[in-house]
């Protein structure tokens, strides 16, 4: 059997772990997938993964569980491991997808791969996973006797294999102190007035160095403001301090997934090209035809971002909107 | 207070990735190499909180002889000392964790002790993201990761997250290690008497005990789809109705 | 963008200034049909332009480099593009105070006066972020500036586009150039092929790949030049522009630092050369920053850091200014440091201007399209003539030895003798072995070891004491030794012989050999078989273009012989106006053939022993030329001289030439021969004949009236420059060719120092002499004439100075010497009937 650890919110399972559900059907062959969860809501987010192919869902019950303590959660995995003896362990490539199997296997001094987009069952597990933020894959022989990987956020589409419901089972952990020393003890919301955010923006406009001055994204502002969108930068940006880090997108920025976004005067890098796979149009705005960008960008506006981005909020005004 | 920050040397790749011809590692002939961007703010949060509040930093690298590079940029910033584990070729995580907390055993016989050890999130290249924990697991230490916000007050460390939604806050004992995210802080440059003074302090080299892998690489390829050009639009400012148009498609405007 | 023109006037390949700027340049000469191609972006294509440091200081010692940058500054000034700045160089040991001083009589020299040496305190005046106290003082020039060679190289890319003279084509790889019957046809492009016959190969570091493709050799190598920019500098912080403090180079340090804008950029030539091959340099996707833009290598410049911290120790110093960018930039370096300009060798139509830094760029740009247009430019660029280099020369092998010595001489105190020391003993004539034994001290002439004297000769010294003047100085005696006075003495007064191995040979031959050699030599040379003749060559613009000895040696076979470094660029001037029937040919012998002077009152007795010939004044006139035989060898002997005395040019075929020595050497043993080294041969015995040397006296920009060589009348054949040679006899001389005495060489330290070339020369009270077109008078040549007991000078002179007996002063290392005028003219100071060769 295999078994995932599955994230949820609001009573439902994140994509990101369905997604990692639907990898790891492939390696577990005709035997039972169970799933992990936990927290509150961990019940009603399991109600649906039997329609994902989960024979059994694992909900682990326990106070301390009501926010994020990785190192409980990864306690859960080893209790399952060590009860149920699983061939792999999976997770989301998420940040708390890989924290949590990460503990687990420091825990039980196992392999992990991590953001693993392809997996070919077998002894050692054949899997391929990403290097560079997605611009690079690695394959790879995962040894160890449960082999433990995450699944990278998007790389494989979630199905549904219309399965009857999975099996809830419930158990309590037993945790020690000590399992309990990381865990979250204040959350703070963050007040969305400083307008759209940019990972959830359905349009970002980004500027590199190319814009040249702080002052140089004002015209990026107004255009993101006229379409309800979010201000985006290069690394080489955040670097010159011209704007803040939350405004990086890249592979250590954020990464984003609007439907459009217009990069401007950015060549290209990979470090920025790993944060901004998920935008469904990418339109390059460069004064190089031979940018990089171009090559991964669906659309191409060749010239300069400061005679550009004014004309487009010009001609958006001249049809109306905003 | 004593802090180590561990950091990767990691090639300062352009738009496109060359593989070598054996596919094992990028070609980098061409390339400059940097400290990975994460452990980068860990190194500047070191020096910070050592010029903050005495003691002294360490910087670890693992990685081949040349990571000395990174080593020297990292003590031109302010860390006092530094220790290459010297390594010919890519290890996994698990060894590199092995590696290093031999070397923080070796630190500890010798009467050092870290109050905080600070780790990338994940590296910029192999993108592991375990090293930290593993290291803090075998330590027996707490770990936070992802760490965008760091306060040390009476012997505690409170570790901010960020998330979608905002920040979620750890509290943690020291001693304790941190993986921390680039956005921590805005990393200085090195000064010229920083690169001077960091020529002149002490680099201890060794080799880690090899050990087998258990995540095995067998080879490096490119992701397939790459090289789409793109339809062009226009030239200059002609080229914004055309862009518009896309915006319309894409739902964008009405 | 335009679409690419199947067919074009010419197609420049590399957008950088220099091939925006010749773009520009040829549109205003007239072409039309140009194409500008570049594989990377415009207006910054990925090459050195777009990293470089963009300032530019004037005074350089070489005539020729110092008039491009000025020219290129008044462009960059048209431009708008130009910030003055000013720029100290500054000196921390004696020896460069002393070059400081040398850089002020060069900026004389070549008309710059706007330059003084200032103190420690002064320099800390205008630059108070430095350590005065560990300076001596400095070479204070207020016109340096910075440009934005971008922006230019965008406007006169533009404004040729405007005149509807050129394409422009940028993301253009250059795939192929295909010759066809040695003349370029075609560039082949990843957008499709251009007909031309004409190429600009403009592409800096990539210059000799692109090259390559068409089969010919641009011999540079990229290398690593280190900068780095530090800040923000609290100093900077109020700055309104971009650059407010004068630009300091840190000449003992081979360093520069300026300010950039809130920054401090600190640039070094000092590390050890880091040379790259051009076909290794990243393409535009896989480098990081830019192709010439390599990752930086930090310990190669820890040094830098502590010569930089130590001169500005305020901001070098500060905790908070951070190393904000540093790259290992490429440049391109070439054999001797000078630019390669003109058309390959390998391929007619190919033109090379690469190797050419941002200061000197336009005004490169400019003299290259005149010289594309018109066979000529304004500014003599011989020293630039990328046909200076023998193939050997061209060598990779030879190119990575040379730079990587030369490197470190970027900001180093170069002598105007001095040697290099690698790549030695390519070129070695047949008596390299007697010369060894002789203890020959060995100079470079065109890839060739020459003797320039002979320590075996140092018992003359004894014999000549009363006649020979020590140097006291160690500059003047660098690279010189008292024994070349003696050898020239002993052949005044016996004999000497004179290694001429380096001698470029080649054959004009075929029905159409005197159709040929007419039309490029100015003199007659429809003269009978076996008569020598010397020629000026001249330029459409009846400048100097060469001179050089033509022998006929049968109805239709001509033997030109001329100078070594020269040589290549003589052949391809004949070779390039051959008759287009292809009735004459042209052969190269220099490699063939040997040559060895023998000279001196005892030339005839010593020749006349060793052969049966009619050697005597009666029998073997001066200038004339015939087969001899000299104990077993049958020799080509030429009576004429170069150093003012009875003798011969002997030619034997180049494996029996240390047979001839050994013949000749043991005939002369009775009458004193003595070998004599180049020492004598190219200063003291030509200074005294007042004969002059291309190079030196001889250049486009003198003619031959200025020069005092117009013959009685010019023939009535057609020759190139014949019509700007007869508007010249027509006019009185801007300025005339004058020999000078020195009249009292001690200088205010009370040592006596000897001029080596390239002052300024003044009135007694330090005026600058300019003729009425605009040249200042400058020293030509400078050298010993032991026979008259003076140190001589060559100079043009205006004509109101130039009298005999005019009293004048002459600039050396920043002081002033009198000086006389010994002879205006060409008439010899040593023996001014010449009664000696003609003897």
């Amino acid at each position: 059997m295999t078994l995932v650890y599955v994230e949820h919110q609001d009573g439902r399972p994140d994509d990101a772990s369905l997604q990692a559900i639907a990898l790891v059907r492939e390696i577990t062959g005709g035997a039972p997938l169970h799933a992990l969860l936990a927290g509150p809501g961990a019940e009603d987010a399991a109600a649906g993964l039997g329609a994902h192919g989960v024979a059994t869902a694992h909900i682990a019950e326990h106070e301390a569980l009501a926010s994020h303590a990785p190192v409980a959660l990864a306690r859960c995995i080893g209790e399952l491991i060590e009860r149920l003896s699983p061939a792999a362990v999976a997770a989301a490539g998420s940040e708390r997808g890989n924290e949590v199997l990460a503990h687990a296997a420091a825990l039980g001094d196992l392999p992990l791969a991590a953001n693993c987009v392809a997996a070919e069952a077998g002894d050692p597990l054949t899997v391929t996973r990403i290097r560079w933020g997605g611009s690079l894959l690695e394959d790879a022989r995962l040894h160890g006797p449960v082999k433990l990987l995450t699944v990278a956020p998007h790389t494989v589409e979630a199905a549904e294999v219309g399965a009857g419901p999975a099996t809830l089972e419930r158990f309590t952990p037993s945790l020690a102190d000590a399992d309990l020393v990381v865990r979250v003890v204040e959350t703070v919301e963050q007040s969305s007035e400083g307008g759209v955010n940019l990972a959830d923006a359905r349009f970002v406009v980004s500027c590199g160095r190319g814009a040249g001055s702080p002052e140089g994204f004002a015209p990026a502002e107004e255009l993101a403001a006229l379409l309800g969108g979010a201000v985006g930068c290069s690394r080489a940006v955040t670097i010159a301090g011209w704007r803040s880090h939350t405004d990086q997108v890249g592979q250590t920025g954020t990464k984003i997934a609007p439907e459009v976004y217009l990069a401007c005067g950015i060549s290209g890098a990979t470090q920025h090209m790993a944060g901004c796979k998920g935008a469904k149009r990418i339109i390059a705005v460069n004064v190089d035809p031979e940018a990089p960008i171009i090559a991964n960008a669906d659309y191409a506006v060749i010239g300069d971002l400061h005679e550009v981005i004014p004309a487009i909020t010009a001609e958006l005004r001249k049809a109306g909107a905003g | 207070m004593n802090i180590l920050v561990c950091a990767k040397r990691v090639p300062m790749t352009g738009g496109t990735i060359v593989l070598t011809e054996d596919e094992q590692s990028i070609q980098t002939r061409h390339l400059g190499f940097t400290i990975s961007p994460h452990e980068e703010c860990g190194v500047e949060e070191a020096v910070r909180l050592i010029e903050a509040n005495g003691g002294e930093s360490v910087v670890l690298a693992l990685g081949p002889s040349e990571a000395e590079e990174q080593l020297r940029d990292a003590m031109a910033l302010g860390v006092d000392r530094a220790i290459l584990l010297e390594t010919a070729d890519e290890v996994d995580g698990q060894a590199t964790a092995a590696a290093i907390v031999a070397a923080i055993e070796a630190e500890r016989a010798a009467g050092v002790e870290f109050d905080l050890i600070f780790f990338g999130n994940e590296s910029a290249d192999s993108g592991n993201y375990q090293v930290g924990i593993r290291v803090a697991h075998a330590l027996g230490r707490p770990c936070v990761t992802g760490v965008k916000g760091i306060t040390v007050q009476d012997g505690r460390a409170r570790c901010e997250q960020e998330t979608a939604s905002g920040r979620d806050v750890y509290d943690v004992p020291l001693p304790a290690v941190i993986t921390v995210k680039e956005g921590l802080n805005l990393p200085r440059y090195p000064s010229v008497p920083g690169r001077l003074r960091a020529k002149r302090k002490p680099l201890a080299a060794s080799a880690p005990e090899r050990r087998d892998a258990g995540v095995e690489k067998l080879r490096l390829r490119l992701p397939p789809g790459q090289g789409k050009q793109a339809e062009i639009l226009g030239h200059g400012p002609e080229a914004a109705p055309a862009v518009v148009e896309v915006l319309r498609r894409a739902g964008l405007v009405t | 963008m335009s679409d690419l023109p199947t067919s074009a006037r010419a197609v420049v390949i590399g957008a950088g200034i220099v091939g925006n700027s010749i773009s520009y340049h040829l549109s205003e000469l007239g072409w039309r049909d140009l194409v500008l191609l570049d594989k990377g972006p415009f207006p910054n294509p990925g090459g050195s332009t777009g990293h470089a440091s963009n300032f530019i200081f004037p005074v350089d010692h070489s005539k020729e480099m110092t008039a491009l940058t000025l020219d290129s500054m008044r462009q960059y000034q048209d431009l708008d593009v130009f910030t003055e700045s000013g720029g100290i160089e500054v000196a921390r040991t004696e020896q460069r105070m002393q070059e400081l001083h040398r850089r002020m009589s060069s900026a004389h020299a070549w008309g710059i006066d706007r330059v003084s040496m200032v103190t420690p305190a002064e320099i800390k005046q205008m630059v108070p972020f430095i350590d005065e106290t560990i300076l001596l003082g400095g070479f204070s020039s207020p016109g340096v500036g910075v440009v934005d060679s971008l922006r230019a190289g965008t406007i006169m890319r533009e404004r040729a586009v405007a005149a509807g003279a050129l394409t422009i084509s940028a993301n253009t790889e250059v795939l192929g150039v295909d010759v066809e019957r040695g003349r370029v046809r075609r560039v082949r492009t990843t957008r499709g092929d251009i007909e031309t016959e004409v190429v600009v190969v403009a592409c800096g570091v990539w210059s000799p790949a692109i090259a390559q493709m068409a089969g010919a050799l641009i011999p540079l190598t990229p290398a690593v030049h280190q900068m780095i920019d530090i800040g923000p500098v609290p100093r900077f912080a109020s700055s309104t522009r971009h650059i407010e403090y004068p630009i300091v180079r840190d000449m003992d340090t081979f360093m520069y630092e300026r300010q950039d804008g809130i920054g401090l950029e600190i640039g070094s030539y000092a590390h050890r050369p880091i040379l790259h091959d051009p076909e290794e340099i990243p393409s535009i996707e896989q480098a990081a920053l830019s192709p010439t833009e390599l990752p930086f290598t930090q310990a190669d410049f820890d040094k830098q850091m502590e010569d930089a911290l130590e001169l500005m120790p305020e901001i070098v110093g500060d905790e908070s200014v951070g190393v904000k960018y540093a790259i290992n930039g490429l440049l391109s370096l070439t054999p001797d440091g000078m630019p390669l300009l003109g058309e390959t060798h390998e391929v007619r139509g190919l033109w090379s201007c690469a190797a050419v830094w941002v200061k000197e760029g336009p005004g490169i740009a400019k003299a290259v399209a005149e010289w594309m247009t018109h066979g000529e430019s304004e500014i003599d660029l011989h020293s630039s003539d990328i046909a200076r280099f023998w193939d050997h020369q061209k060598t990779r092998a030879h190119v990575r030895a040379r730079t990587s010595e030369g490197f470190n001489k970027t900001y180093g105190i170069i002598h105007p003798s001095e040697q290099w020391a690698s790549n030695r003993d390519v070129r070695l004539p047949p008596f390299h072995a007697r010369q060894r034994e002789l203890d020959a001290v060995f100079f470079e002439a065109a890839g060739w070891e020459r003797p320039h004297w002979y320590e075996s000769n140092a018992p003359l010294l004894e014999e000549y004491a009363d006649r020979i003047n020590q140097r006291e100085a160690e500059w003047d005696a660098r690279w010189w030794s008292p024994i070349i006075n003696a050898e020239h003495l002993a052949m005044r007064d016996r004999a000497g012989m004179v290694d001429l191995s380096a001698f470029t040979i080649f054959d004009v031959a075929g029905p159409g050999a005197l159709e040929a050699v007419q039309g490029v030599a100015v003199r007659q040379m429809d003269v009978p078989v076996g008569r020598v003749v010397y020629t000026p060559v001249l330029t459409p613009g009846g400048g100097f273009k060469a001179d050089l000895t033509i022998m006929r040696l049968d109805d239709e076979l001509f033997r030109v012989v001329t100078g070594g470094a020269h040589g290549p660029a003589d052949r391809k001037w004949f070779a390039d106006r051959l008759p287009q029937d292809g009735s004459a040919q042209i052969a190269d012998l220099t490699s063939a053939w040997t040559t060895l002077g023998l000279w001196g009152p005892r030339a005839r007795d010593i020749l006349g022993s060793v052969t049966r010939d009619d050697v005597s004044h009666e029998g073997f006139r001066f200038g004339s030329c015939r087969t001899i035989e000299i104990d077993t060898l049958r020799v080509l002997a030429s009576r004429i001289s170069y150093v003012g005395d009875l003798g011969w040019e002997l030619y034997v075929p180049i494996e029996q030439g240390q047979k001839l020595w050994d013949v000749i050497a043991e005939a002369g043993r009775p009458h004193g021969l003595a070998p004599v080294g180049i020492g004598v041969y190219g200063t003291t015995g030509r200074l005294e004949k007042c004969y002059r040397a291309y190079g030196f006296e001889l250049e486009s920009e003198y003619n031959v009236c200025e020069a005092g060589m117009a013959g009685p009348k010019v023939k009535d054949e057609d020759f190139v420059g014949k019509q700007a040679h007869l508007r010249h006899r027509d006019e009185q001389p801007a300025a005339i060719m004058c020999t000078l005495t020195v009249d009292d060489h001690t200088s205010a330290s009370g040592v006596k120092r000897y001029m080596l070339g390239r002052e300024p020369i003044q009135t007694r009270d330090g005026q600058p002499l300019t003729d009425s077109r605009g040249r200042r008078s400058y020293v030509t040549s400078a050298g010993a004439g032991p026979s008259v007991g003076k140190h001589l000078l060559m100079a043009y002179l205006p004509p109101e100075q130039a009298q005999v007996g005019a009293e004048l002063a002459v600039e050396y290392l920043n002081e002033r010497y009198p000086v006389t005028v010994a002879v205006a003219g060409s008439t010899p100071i040593f023996d001014p009937d010449n009664e000696r060769i003609r003897s």
